[in-house]
């Protein structure tokens, strides 16, 4: 991967020891607690909610559309579906985070998929990526961190289960529209993917 | 429920939305039984997310004001119930109206009704239609067998108010025919929910609301299709609603 910054609140990292994992897993309680308030109507809980995950929502919207324009519609519609659901996330099924990426991801997708991707042509999620130019706060330095980190964590993953999981995450291509695209037999792409996810989950030491 | 192949394997493309839209119902029917799943695609979407540190990109400014002036005229969803776990006993299945024994007589061979949920679903919203209804937390199934092994299975939600038919191996039509779909709507009786296109496997939307329809029907029309059923139905599943 190449160097990426990134601004915005941390994934929980529970890893003892591991720079900024205090930090990270008060900022999933805190993020906890917005979405409690959230669910209670509180107007103002979500727009600190909306500071603190903003720009990985819409990174990742922008990241897997490609068109400014529609990533902007993406990220609305998904923190609109956010607040409207709010009072469907339950902590104990995982962080705060991981569900309202799920809910930009799937936007994402649907977004892409129903357009048919006219305007997304290549396969390598390296690319495109767009850093944030201010990083002055301790936020953006953890968040920083925290993108460092990843980045990392993926050199866990063979090159091929690399690309799968990019392919899939950021290009929002179907298993088997991976495994043509990687040259995969049919079925085999599915397994890279998870594979990959699980590397990546165990570096990261998130959801187990 | 059997499947061919390993149906966990699909866990991981499932948490990272690579799956087309059968196999996510099915991989859903299969996470309502699957702890083990639901736990690995959970932790999965956790790892998924961390992805999302590289991308992070400050929107337009102007967006945080309009999602927020968005959210005040929004009504936040309830909490969902907490959801039955089993096939819902308080509604036996109804007794086939007399439409449906004709139909019945005709070629429908089997029925079976499933019912299944995902609680750690977000919500239905973030879907297609089509997929709305096929992983509505209230989506019901009923799987009618034909001779000669196709089968079709209709999935309905009132939650989301859409039906969905899936047909496998389904065969064409007779020349100059088409499958016209129907929904049964109380005073109305049978409206047209549109015509099936002419594929073997395949997932159509009906149209009309499928939250009001008592019954869903197929009939082989003349092509172009028909205001109303000119022939006895092929096939009709019941939604079970209390008359």
């Amino acid at each position: 991967m190449d160097h990426i910054r990134s601004v915005g609140a941390g994934a929980p990292s529970p890893e003892d020891g591991a720079p900024g994992a205090d930090a990270a897993a008060r900022r999933t309680a805190d993020l906890v607690d917005l979405m409690r308030r959230s669910a209670r109507g509180d107007e103002q809980a979500f727009a600190r909610l909306y500071d603190a995950t903003a720009s990985r929502v819409h990174g990742l919207a922008l990241r897997v559309v490609r068109d400014p324009a529609q990533a902007e519609e993406v990220t609305q519609e998904a923190f609109l579906e956010i607040w409207r659901t709010a009072t469907r996330f339950d902590p104990d099924r995982g962080s705060p985070l991981a569900w309202l990426l799920t809910i930009t991801h799937r936007k994402a997708v649907d977004r892409v998929r129903s357009a048919q991707a006219a305007t997304r042509r290549d396969t390598t999620y390296h690319e495109q990526n767009q850093p944030v130019e201010h990083d002055e706060t301790a936020e953006a330095a953890h968040a920083t961190l925290e993108a460092h980190r990843v980045r990392g964590a993926l050199a866990a993953l063979t090159e091929v289960q690399r690309e799968a999981v990019g392919l899939a995450y950021f290009g929002g291509y179907t298993h088997t529209e991976v495994a043509t695209m990687l040259d995969l037999p049919v079925g085999t792409a599915k397994t890279r993917i998870r594979d990959g996810l699980i590397r990546l989950r165990d570096a990261m030491g998130v959801g187990s | 429920m059997s499947h061919e192949y390993d149906v966990h394997a699909l866990s991981g493309a499932y948490a990272v939305d690579a799956l087309d839209d059968l196999e996510r119902a099915a991989f859903e029917r299969h996470l309502a039984e699957c702890a083990e799943c639901r736990a690995e695609v959970a932790s999965l979407r956790e790892a998924a997310s961390t992805l999302a540190e590289t991308t992070a990109t400050e929107p337009p400014a102007g967006l945080r004001d309009r999602v927020l002036a968005g959210i005040a005229t929004t009504r936040p969803l309830p909490p969902e119930a907490p959801a039955p776990t089993h096939v819902d006993s308080r509604r036996p299945r109804r007794r086939l109206n007399l439409l449906v024994a004709a139909a019945a007589a005709v070629l429908v061979v089997g029925a079976g009704t499933v019912f299944w949920q995902q609680p750690w679903q977000e919500s239905s919203q973030t879907q297609s239609p089509v997929a709305a209804v096929l992983s509505a937390a209230d989506a019901r199934s009923t799987s009618l067998d034909f001779e000669g092994g196709a089968r079709a299975t209709l999935v309905h939600s009132d939650s989301v108010g859409g039906a969905v038919l899936v047909t496998e191996k389904m065969p064409p039509p007779p020349p100059g025919k088409v499958y016209q779909l129907w929904l049964q709507q109380p005073g109305e009786g049978m409206v047209s929910a549109g015509l099936m296109p002419v594929e073997a496997d395949q997932r159509v939307l009906l149209t009309g609301d499928a939250a009001t329809a008592t019954a869903a029907g197929i009939t082989v029309e003349p092509e172009g299709g028909s205001s109303e059923p000119t022939s006895d139905p092929i096939a009709l599943f019941d939604f079970g609603r209390k008359a």
